[in-house]
């Protein structure tokens, strides 16, 4: 280190982190956002933004939008609650493998997802409702175990106890004490889900078939297929409004839910199943559970080997070669998501890292307002990102649609907010008292940041690379209005093999999800390997 | 009215109760007291349901509750920490055994003031238990056993969590409380005054083993063994004798005398002083002059012959 040069003044070093973030996302979140506000609101021909709204077409889309996310919400927590009570009230061998196994299929791509089930289910039950909500369930059991889980692996086993010696049944037991208790972890869990479900995009487009539609794939199908931007723009909005509606109210209900209790140690409340029942409750539960998982995924490879009658490599040995239904190889769809997820993790950690100091650093009102904006792109869906970003960097000196760069930064934009939630906390938890301490040893400030802030932060910053990359490699809503043809990446290539008939085509589609799936599976394990102790809910 | 018999309980192998036979009469309280570890609560949740038992059998009002699940045995237990729920307030806390038994809301309001009247929280119906101090959040779990009448009242070092203070205070209000509303309960704890006040009878625990029980003269007058007699604070002399401080009088004696002053810390009232015997032995007196011998100072000891126990 050059001793001669003054250091970066605290001062200056927080505005850059607080600015850069913040330049980002007004060019490339705020400014799309107001062309979709523009196009929708105020010019673009076709019909009136009214008419589109009160339209028949949209009625039934954002009727089919909410029960599709309630019903999918509904269900994730049944499915989910068995497991979640196991893991949080039974300890045994291998119970962090449980844990982590569980958490695959969330950071799982939605494409892998939809033709997982396109390779499981039975013919006549591939494309429609019941595969829509089944696959949500199966992309979003993850989160309420999780949530759920850990919750309740601290709550005091002693108040359940408390309850029967004052005559409450096993029944009365579950109403009236355990169910109140969890309630700010359902629901916390509740919302995540339904927002998930609300906003899926992946998933509806492929197993929806042309029946079924959402507000977010009918936003890409009047943009792309029909090609009438008020109509999408007009969808936008609508769309954006309910995510809005929907976060307020789950915060609303959080608040009013929330149970001051007293929490205690994870190791005070687990224990080993004891009696044959509970053991025969623990088994099944995981049981049930990793079939739910476990066979989609399985068949999905098996898929990928059927070529021709028997099982070979058919399918990946084709990949190499041209075809019509790509522009490029589908080899080379795996080299551009690469290359693109490289740069898409690069951007984002540099953004959200900086964001994250500045965000963790204070407690102003202008930090807060960066916190709650840099947490938008999550609401305002990946479909809206894409299709800002085609109406928004369409004419000179910006026209940056074919601009190689272009689908990072979408990527990374849709991953930001997850690297601020994994860094901020991290940095938040740092000992106050360390830097005390390593300033009365004689650390100069600059020193105390290098030595005690610094070796936390790479850690959290490791892990959110991680989890940028794999976000940004099967990231598919916004890639797909900005990848260009002749630069596909895998889940645009692979929603291109879909479209085309025939059984190498299929086998090729499942070749690439195989694929997809273990890069990131591989990101997702390397992650595992770096944190030592779980950060929030990821 | 309740009768544990042979009872036994082990833990992964490991054995938590062992033979244990204690009897309740109505209208007694009977204190179990031993060191941390000893299976003392281990005894009260086999009793409540919520521990099955391994061998030996329970009995109230005549009838083995073998095949009773926790919420139909009628038994009240008042938690250590208590164990409230954070998601109801004060009153429905107390009011949720009540409930459970199906009882009329107006019936459910009366009682619940009467149990809060009864512990001195008159008022605190809509209080968050959240709020409430630990003396208060004491209180509230005891009204919450006492509201549905149960047969008899479990209480699990219930003072455990408190401050010294507080504890004596509440000590005096239990007290009173269970010579008013005649109460048949097993009160466990560590603390040998709070065993001796009050327990009508207490049953020692060591190790999960039943070691002696008897009224608080019995015990004191005639521990079963040697660490017993150690545990309530007795000496034993290497004769085998065991000496009660109040058998050992201690006066100065300028240089000359028969032992020296260990140490000398004030309880309260009375100084405890441990004195070395030239003979090698060490016993235990309590002075109440507000002058005492300091560590080191040469005193003469003399032990009351009659109240020394010769073991057999």
């Amino acid at each position: 280190m050059d001793r001669h040069r003054p250091p970066l003044s605290a001062q200056a070093w927080r505005a850059f982190a607080y600015s850069v973030p913040l330049a980002f996302l007004a060019f490339f979140f705020v400014f799309p956002l107001a062309e979709i506000v523009e196009r929708g609101l105020v010019t673009g021909g076709g019909e009136s933004a009214w008419t589109v709204l009160t339209g028949a077409d949209t009625r039934s889309v954002l009727w089919f939008t909410v029960w599709q996310a309630l019903a999918s919400t509904a269900l994730t927590v049944l499915v989910a609650l068995p497991a979640a009570y196991v893991l949080g009230r039974y300890s045994f061998p291998g119970r962090s493998v449980v844990w982590a196994v569980v958490t695959v299929p969330f950071v799982l791509p939605t494409v892998v997802v939809a033709l997982a089930f396109l390779a499981v289910l039975p013919e006549g039950l591939q494309r429609g409702w019941a595969a829509i909500l089944i696959a949500h369930v199966f992309f979003n059991v993850a989160v309420v175990v999780r949530v759920v889980g850990t919750f309740w692996a601290r709550l005091d086993p002693r108040v359940n106890e408390a309850a029967a010696t004052l005559g409450a049944g096993p029944f009365r037991r579950a109403r009236e004490v355990t169910l109140p208790l969890l309630a700010p972890a359902l629901s916390a869990a509740a919302a995540i889900v339904f927002l998930f479900s609300f906003t899926s995009f992946g998933i509806v487009l492929i197993l929806g078939g042309p029946s079924y539609s959402t507000l977010e794939t009918e936003i890409y199908n009047q943009a792309v297929r029909i090609f009438d931007l008020r109509a999408a723009a007009v969808l936008s909005l609508v769309q954006l409004a309910c995510v809005a509606l929907a976060v307020v109210t789950t915060t609303r209900l959080e608040r009013r839910l929330a149970v001051r209790g007293q929490l205690r140690a994870e190791q005070d409340v687990v224990g080993r199943p004891r009696t044959l029942g509970e053991k025969a409750v623990v088994a099944s539960s995981l049981g049930g559970l990793a079939l739910f998982l476990g066979i989609p995924l399985a068949a999905l490879v098996e898929r990928s080997l059927a070529v021709g009658g028997g099982h070979s490599f058919e399918a990946y040995r084709a990949l190499t070669q041209p075809t019509a239904s790509l522009l490029a190889t589908p080899w080379e769809a795996v080299i551009n998501s690469l290359l693109y997820a490289t740069a898409a993790t690069a951007i984002a950690v540099t953004v959200g890292g900086l964001a994250a100091f500045a965000i963790a650093g204070s407690h102003t009102r202008r930090t807060r307002a960066l916190d709650g904006l840099l947490m938008l792109p999550l609401g305002a869906s990946a479909v809206m990102l894409g299709f800002g970003f085609v109406i928004a960097f369409d004419r000179t000196p910006i026209d940056f649609r074919s601009a190689p760069w272009i689908v990072p930064v979408v990527q990374a934009l849709v991953a930001i907010p997850f690297v601020v939630r994994i860094v901020v906390p991290t940095l938040r938890a740092v000992d106050q008292r360390q830097r005390e301490a390593a300033a009365l040893l004689g650390a100069t400030p600059a020193r105390v940041w290098r030595e005690v802030d610094l070796p936390i932060a790479l850690r959290a910053l490791t892990v959110a690379a991680g989890f940028a990359f794999a976000i940004s490699l099967g990231e598919f809503g916004a890639t797909v209005f900005l990848a260009r043809p002749d630069r596909p990446t895998l889940p645009v290539a692979i929603y291109r093999f879909l479209g085309r008939p025939g059984q190498l085509n299929a086998a090729e589609a499942y070749a690439l999800a195989v694929i997809l799936m273990a890069l990131t599976a591989l990101a997702v394990f390397l992650v595992e390997r770096v944190r030592v102790r779980r950060l929030g809910w990821f | 009215m309740l009768r544990v018999e042979n009872a036994g309980v082990r833990f992964d192998g490991k054995t938590a109760l062992d033979q244990v036979t204690v009897e309740v009469a109505a209208g007694e309280v009977v204190s179990v007291l031993g060191p941390s570890g000893s299976g003392k609560t281990t005894l009260l949740r086999a009793i409540a349901g919520l521990q099955p038992l391994a061998s030996g059998r329970i009995v109230l009002s005549g009838h083995d509750l073998a095949s009773v699940p926790p919420h139909r045995r009628g038994i009240g237990l008042v938690f250590q920490d208590h164990a409230l729920f954070h998601h109801r307030d004060v009153a429905g806390n107390v009011a949720f055994g009540l409930r459970m038994r199906g009882r009329r809301p107006q019936e459910i309001e009366r009682r619940v003031a009467e149990m809060l009247e009864l512990v001195g929280l008159r008022g605190y119906e809509h209080r968050s238990v959240a709020t409430l101090s630990g003396g208060e959040q004491q209180r509230v779990a005891l009204a919450r056993a006492l509201a549905p009448a149960p047969r008899i009242l479990l209480l699990d070092e219930p003072l455990g969590s408190l401050d010294r203070l507080l504890r004596d205070r509440l000590l005096d209000d239990l007290t009173r409380l269970f010579a008013e509303v005649r109460v048949t309960a097993i009160y466990v704890t560590h603390d040998q005054a709070e065993a001796f006040a009050l327990g009508n009878r207490v049953a020692v625990l060591r190790a999960g083993r039943l070691v002696q029980v008897g009224t608080p003269d019995e015990l004191w007058a005639r521990p079963a063994d040697a660490d017993l007699a150690r545990f309530l604070g007795q000496r034993t002399l290497r004769d085998g004798s065991i000496v009660r401080p109040e058998a050992v009088h201690v006066t100065s004696a300028d240089g000359q005398g028969n032992g020296v002053v260990e140490s000398a810390v004030r309880q309260g009232g009375a100084v405890r002083l441990r004195v070395r015997l030239d003979g090698g032995d060490t016993v235990e007196a309590l002075v109440t002059t507000l002058e005492h011998p300091a560590p080191g100072d040469r005193v003469r000891v003399q032990i009351d012959a009659m109240e020394v126990e010769r073991s057999s």
